[in-house]
């Protein structure tokens, strides 16, 4: 091998350091276009499986509900299912995004990449949520384009919709970035997702109004933010939801900001990071 | 005055109980080629992920160009590239993509010029279509390298980069690295290769259990342990009582029958040595005399610091 520096220029090097402050947005851009890139590579495994998973969830559910239950007057069951398997969708495929994507960093050892660039924990936290939150939607969009042919769905308020979804996966994105930066192997990412993210999203209403539970249920059903985000969305199409929708919007807003919080401060800390 | 490439002052590192760096200090100036020196788990590594920020020191303040690693973080990882001990890479991205990746988080947004520069140099140009998964760990290390280079730092830091690699790779490596150097970039190496760092370094410290036991210009390190090894292989009779206190060990196992390793302090020592083995009857039937390396140096010292 032959290696001849002879093009590196020496006025360049002992140059002084540009002047970055506040935020980098070409540093941000770069790291949240490399998140696109990691999920867009696989998309097979990213975007197709979640959305064929999504369409089993609907034919088998729609089959043996549709003539059994009417959750909303005049709401078929497929037509009530199929924005909560939209929105399981989005929140799962979300959280999936930037847990797995931090946990592989960490286990091979290529998340000194971004560690050792002056990257800041606002334009980690920044790429990394809003990554998530476009395969969210991805998976949304797709889970909606393969089932929507099954039900007639009406649109109430498509403001609702898109700000439920983009709240939704925002929240979603930040717990897996904050169970990515917790997590020391695959497992207990595994275990978070299993024992938090999938309770709290089955229970949130995807499948049944919270309101025909028993009471006990219900109550608690209103303690998961889940509920919120699936029920505000819900009411985007139907303009019927179990709680107001401007109540559902605090909920979830406040679920975000708190959420948000704290995996700034842990990204800020190098909590696991740097050690 | 110009601030030193890297300013270390009493730097602490804890893990717990374990204390990986005691109270370390030691001021790296700009243009130096630096070795960083010390048995595995001397503190090295610890001491150059608190300079990189990927960790935090306990207590002690370290700079790079004059910007403090925690509160001035931006201008001083923008001042160091590090190429890390562990050959890591991206395996969803080709070897151009690591780069372009690399230089948008320094906030370099059209780097192509200076990428294709350093694929050149580093004989990557070929593999720049690549993904990463497919190179050999040669050439995984030499994109490690480029990953260093792409926001063109004033300081490099090299973790144990020739660790594993061809001497084909070894060579081209320093050639550049030097070539650097000679440029004006400072180098900070840690390497097991002692030849390497006695051949490319100016100034060594060397790290023992969390504390610096020696910091000084390679050649002055190198005088303070003036003298000789002197290897002979004797017949005839045993090794005179009187040269019993020059015997060295040259390994854990007992050397074989009638081969003597001793130290000189000085080549004048040799006449005596010599006419000493001759009045004892002892015939000399094979001699080698090597002055004193870097390796000697560095065993001598951590055995003297024990």
């Amino acid at each position: 091998m032959e290696l001849d520096p002879s093009d590196v220029p020496g006025e360049r090097a002992g140059a002084a350091s540009p002047a970055v402050a506040g935020f980098s947005w070409q540093g941000f851009y770069t790291l949240f276009r490399k998140e696109l890139l990691r999920f867009y590579k696989v998309g097979f495994q990213t975007i197709a499986a979640p959305v064929l998973t999504s369409l089993l969830y609907l034919l088998i559910f729609s089959h043996v509900l549709e003539e059994r239950v009417e959750v909303y007057r005049d709401v078929r069951y497929t037509a009530f299912l199929l924005p909560g398997l939209v929105m399981m969708s989005v929140l799962q495929n979300s959280f999936a995004n930037s847990s797995s994507s931090l946990i592989q960093s960490k286990i091979t050892g290529n998340v000194v990449f971004v560690l050792l660039t002056p990257l800041s924990h606002r334009e980690m936290y920044a790429a990394a949520v809003l990554a998530a939150v476009l395969r969210g939607l991805m998976v949304g969009a797709g889970v909606f384009l393969v089932t929507a042919w099954f039900a007639r769905l009406s649109f109430h308020s498509p403001a609702w919709i898109l700000l439920f979804a983009v709240l939704g996966s925002a929240i979603l994105g930040t717990m897996g970035l904050i169970a990515g930066i917790w997590a020391e192997k695959f497992d207990q990412i595994a275990a978070f997702q299993n024992f938090i993210v999938m309770p709290a999203t089955f229970l949130s209403g995807v499948f049944y109004s919270v309101k025909s539970l028993p009471p006990f249920w219900q109550t608690l059903s209103h303690l998961n933010p889940f509920f919120y985000m699936v029920d505000g969305f819900r009411y985007g199409f139907f303009g019927v939801s179990d709680i107001a929708p401007g109540i559902s919007f605090v909920v979830v807003a406040a679920t975000l900001a708190v959420a948000s919080a704290v995996a700034l401060r842990l990204l800020a800390s190098g909590y696991r990071l740097r050690l | 005055m110009t601030a030193p490439a890297i300013d270390v002052r009493s730097v602490v590192k804890r893990y717990g109980a374990f204390e990986a760096l005691r109270g370390v200090s030691l001021a790296i100036e700009q243009g130096e080629f630096f070795g960083l020196l010390g048995p595995n788990g001397a503190g090295k590594t610890s001491l150059i992920s608190i300079v990189a920020g990927l960790s935090r020191a306990t207590s002690g303040k370290v700079e790079v160009m004059g910007h403090d690693v925690v509160d001035d973080f931006r201008a001083a990882r923008h001042a160091l590239g590090v190429v890390p001990q562990e050959l890591v890479f991206d395996p969803f991205f080709t070897v151009r993509e690591t780069l372009e990746i690399s230089s948008g988080y320094y906030g370099i947004r059209r780097n192509d010029d200076w990428i294709d520069e350093i694929l050149e140099n580093l004989d990557l140009r070929s593999k720049a279509g690549e993904n990463m998964r497919a190179l050999s760990g040669g050439m995984k290390r030499r994109v490690l390298v480029a990953q260093a280079l792409v926001h063109r730092p004033p300081v490099i830091v090299l973790d144990e980069p020739t660790a594993g690699v061809d001497v084909e790779l070894r060579q081209g490596l320093w050639n550049f690295v030097r070539r650097l150097n000679r440029d004006g970039h400072t180098i900070v190496l840690t390497t097991h290769y002692l030849e390497e760092a006695e051949e490319l370094c100016g100034r060594i410290a060397m790290l023992k259990q969390g504390s610096i036991v020696a910091l000084d210009r390679t050649e002055s390190l190198l005088h303070r342990y003036a003298g000789a090894r002197l290897q002979l292989r004797l017949s005839g009779a045993p090794l005179p009582a009187a040269l019993a206190s020059l015997r060295i060990a040259e390994g854990p196992a007992p050397a074989p029958a009638g081969i003597e390793t001793l130290r000189i302090d000085r080549y004048a020592d040799l006449e005596s040595v010599l006419a000493t083995l001759r009045e004892a009857g002892c015939t000399i039937d094979e001699m080698d005399l090597q002055r004193t390396d870097l390796e000697e140096v560095f065993v001598r010292l951590m055995k003297e610091t024990r």
